[in-house]
């Protein structure tokens, strides 16, 4: 059981923020609220699909918010300079953010480096890179562009879910699916249990390693793309920081920085936490956007206190049920 | 031993698994040197030698999880080069490694099917993966929910899920290390009956152990190994025990040593002023309540199956669970023990079990783990200046033969049996006024466990108590001047001076109604 509570916890956490918030602004009860939190979210909750499998794998990618700026700054030239049609261009940031996210995986893994250098390099590269492509924001103007932003999904109340919103739960529903119900998923716990006894299992831990790391670029280059479809522009300073909010949602969602537990609907609650802090204080007004990251901070500094708390309760019962298994 | 399936002309002029010229050196030390093993079909071989000879490094060689430097494997007559685990496990070689490689965060079925879960369009199919799961735990009569993290379960438990997933993926070969060393009898039992009948099938099993009765009891061939080279290769039908030892150890088992001399008379009757006392110790739900009364010199032993409350009742003993109800007396006087800290200050040490987890610091060195407890008693602001560390870590390197005889090396390149002789030195340097010990001879070899069972005696008569936990009955019989004996997480016998005999140990564990009830 107390592998759940985490998650439990902020299920509950959530609910009671947005009771609260319900309470004050009634308007938060409505569809239109709701959608705009998918919306607006949209590009962190992708990212934040892939820093789980990262984290549960045992490592962390600091490199994300760099390559979400690298692919808008990408589209942005491929579509309006060089002339690259948006889907083509799309396929070819995605597959250019996957082969960056395999590298990583592989020198991790190759070089037994500790991931956090790796992907802190991989985290300039990317963000060096996009300046050197342009400086300058650049506004996209393609008709698929608008064409996205016009189209939603009405829901009953006024609510529009918008594209990309609807791109982000796919990720999430995907992302959940390939966790928890694939062979993969399940080596991506054992590589954040042991790496030395996964590899003695018969896993091939190299070969995850650049997967994962893949995977996490791979999304990082979507959520990209829809940052660049949410925005209209290209711009080498978008998404600075985005990791470590990122790596927040993870964590207050319940997932172990440590590896080897977590799981995917915690990140949906951490992610929509985020968002819920920022639409409060939209509604407020008077506050500054600046609470949120102090909100966060809280959020977070008690979410690891909490996750300590419950892993040596669960140290103490593991030890109660040292026998229980025993089959005299 | 094993019924010999009836071979074909083919297979009985080829060795299932022939290994030449093996060697494999670290940092220019060499752990293995020219080694050649054969393994029949059909078969199972005893591979021995004293801890440190090169077993562990021999099966990781040839498994691909350290890099051979020279020598030639053969499957079937066909040559293999396996790089990796994995593809040791697709050429048909399972492996159990002495430090059981499974994952505490994932279930016991995850860990079973990890890599092989069965799937329907891509999806784990965890119904399926469970009724598979429980079908091959039946095997090895264990009945435990699957569906629990595997972390939850004690280490015997978690060693046979280990051992359930390699028979179950060993195609062509089988090899255990060290298998039986947190089993007891029953399991061994039950383990044995598994290899019998793979073995029937035609498939070899390599098989590392430091007990002698149970290589005798189920291998058809031995193979010795001293110092990373080859001492023989032997029917076991054929071979005298004593030969056998002479063959591990290049000398003789002095006498004294080799059996179990009477212990001395006991006249060391529980006085009752200067003494330890646990009275009405226990905790709800863990172990029930007890009276322990230790006076110096008395030796202790805890005796029960798996999971019948030993490593529970250790574990309040040294303050690691804090008894609810209950008093500790030393001397007459009542002490707190709320934490393994209180217990080192009152001059207890305890030696674990589960060594990798819960003993050894795999990073420092030999010299540090060994000062480690007597550093912790000292406090941080009397550190032990460098030349005590190495005097006292000289020490014990000699007493125990730890080998190699390297103060600095780091504790995770030792082998399994020297890495136990380490940690138990740790609490021997402590000077403890009690020590309790679990499992203390386990994984070490037979000239370096009659050398640790002199030097337990050797201190009782300077004064320490002493509590064992020890599955092995004869070691037990050997020195405790009283023995308890635990089920269900409770003291149902307590046997003493001339009751201490095997026999009557064994019946107090089989006894249906508790012959004590207090
Ligand atoms: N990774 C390593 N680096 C350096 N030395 C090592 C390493 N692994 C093993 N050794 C050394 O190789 C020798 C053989 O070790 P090995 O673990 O094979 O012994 P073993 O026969 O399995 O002993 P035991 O019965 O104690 O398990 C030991 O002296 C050990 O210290
Ligand atoms: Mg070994």
């Amino acid at each position: 059981m107390t592998r759940y509570l985490p998650v439990i916890v902020t299920a509950a956490v959530f609910a009671l923020g947005y009771a609260i918030c319900a309470l004050q602004f009634p308007a938060f009860l409505s569809t239109r609220v709701i959608a705009n939190l998918l919306t607006d979210n949209a590009f962190l909750g992708i990212l934040a699909v892939g820093m789980t499998f990262v984290i549960i794998s045992g490592g962390i990618d600091l490199s994300v918010g760099s390559v979400v700026g690298f692919t808008t700054v990408f589209l942005a030239l491929a579509i309006e300079t060089w002339g690259i049609p948006p889907l083509a261009a799309f396929m070819l940031v995605l597959f250019v953010a996957t082969l960056f996210g395999a590298t990583m995986g592989a020198l991790i893994q190759g070089f037994d480096m500790p991931p956090f250098i790796v992907t802190l390099a991989g985290m300039f590269l990317a963000r060096g890179a996009s300046f050197l492509l342009s400086t300058e924001s650049i506004p996209v103007t393609a008709p698929l562009y608008s064409a996205v932003s016009d189209f939603a999904f009405r829901l009953p109340g006024g609510g529009r879910l918008s594209v990309v919103g609807m791109v982000m739960l796919a990720v999430f529903f995907a992302g959940g699916i390939a966790l928890h119900l694939t062979r993969f998923g399940a080596n991506v716990y054992a590589l954040g249990g042991s790496r030395v006894s996964t590899g003695l299992m018969g896993i091939t831990v190299g070969r995850h390693t650049a997967a994962i790391y893949a995977l996490s670029s791979f999304l990082a280059g979507l959520s990209g793309i829809v940052f660049s479809l949410y925005t209209s522009s290209g711009y080498s300073l978008s998404a600075v920081g985005v990791e470590l909010d990122t790596i927040a949602a993870v964590v207050i969602g319940g997932t172990l920085l440590t590896g080897g537990h977590g799981f995917m609907i915690g990140t949906f609650l951490g992610v929509l936490m985020q968002g819920l802090i920022q639409t409060y204080i939209n509604f407020d007004g008077t506050l500054s956007s600046w609470w949120t990251k102090i909100v966060t901070g809280v959020l977070l500094f008690a979410f690891i206190a909490f996750q300590q708390a419950t892993l040596a309760l669960a140290r103490r019962s593991v030890r109660g049920a040292t026998a229980k298994g025993a089959t005299p | 031993m094993s019924p010999s399936p009836s071979p074909t002309a083919a297979t009985a002029a080829t060795p299932l698994l022939a290994v030449r010229g093996l060697s494999k050196s670290f940092a220019g030390f060499p752990a293995l040197d020219g080694v050649d093993v054969t393994l029949r079909h059909g078969e199972i071989h005893a591979l021995l030698g004293e801890n440190g000879a090169g077993k562990s490094t021999f099966i990781k060689a040839i498994t691909g999880v350290v890099t051979r430097d020279a020598g030639t494997v053969t499957l079937d007559g066909a040559p293999v080069a396996p790089r990796s685990a994995d593809e040791a496990l697709k050429a048909g070689i399972a492996t159990v490694y002495q430090e059981v490689n499974l994952l505490p965060n994932l279930t016991v079925a995850q860990n079973l099917f990890l890599g092989r879960q069965p799937t329907r369009f891509g999806l784990v199919r965890e119904v399926e993966m469970r009724r598979r799961s429980i079908a091959l735990l039946r095997d090895f009569d264990l009945d435990i929910d699957v569906g629990a993290p595997l972390g939850d379960y004690s280490v015997a438990v978690q060693h046979l899920v280990a051992i359930a997933r390699a028979v179950d993926m060993s195609a062509r070969i089988l090899i255990l290390d060290e298998p039986t060393a947190s089993l007891d009898a029953h399991e061994v039992e039950i383990l044995f009956r598994v290899m019998r009948n793979l073995a029937g099938k035609g498939l070899g099993i390599l098989f590392v152990t430091h007990f002698l009765d149970q290589v005798y009891a189920i291998t058809d061939r031995i193979t010795v190994l001293r110092n990373g080279r080859l001492v023989g290769e032997r029917e076991t039908a054929a071979l005298p025990r004593m030969e056998l030892i002479r063959m591990m150890l290049g000398r003789e088992l002095s006498e004294a040593a080799s059996e179990h001399p009477a212990k001395a008379a006991t006249e060391a009757a529980p006085d009752a002023g200067g003494a330890i006392r646990f009275e009405g110790f226990g905790k709800a739900g863990y172990v029930a309540p007890f009276d322990l009364a230790l006076a110096s010199g008395q030796v202790v032993g805890l005796a029960g199956l798996l999971g019948s409350g030993r490593t529970e009742t250790a574990r309040l003993l040294f303050g690691v669970e804090s008894a609810d109800h209950g008093r500790l007396t030393i001397d007459g006087e009542a002490v707190r023990l709320a934490s393994p800290r209180d217990a080192i200050r009152h001059g207890f040490g305890y030696c674990p079990e589960e060594r990798k987890t819960e003993g050894i610091v795999a990073e420092l060195t030999v010299r540090e783990n060994i000062v480690l407890a007597l550093q912790a008693r000292r406090g941080a602001l009397h550190p032990l200046s460098r030349r005590e560390q190495d005097a006292i870590a000289q020490r014990f390197i000699t007493m125990l033969d730890i080998r190699p005889p390297d103060p600095e090396r780091p504790i995770g390149l030792l082998s399994g049996g020297n890495q136990q002789k380490a940690l138990l030195a740790r609490w021997l340097a402590t000077e403890p006024r009690l020590l309790i010990l679990d499992e203390p001879t386990r994984g070490i070899d037979v000239g370096a466990h009659a050398e640790i069972i002199r030097l337990i005696r050797q201190l009782c008569t300077e004064g320490l108590a002493l509590v064992v936990i020890s599955s092995e009955l004869e070691e037990i019989v050997s020195y405790a001047d009283r023995v308890i004996v635990m089920r269900d997480r409770r003291q149902t016998a307590v046997l003493e001076g001339e009751a201490v005999n095997v026999t009557a140990i064994l019946q107090a564990i089989a006894a249906d109604t508790p012959p004590l009830a207090a």
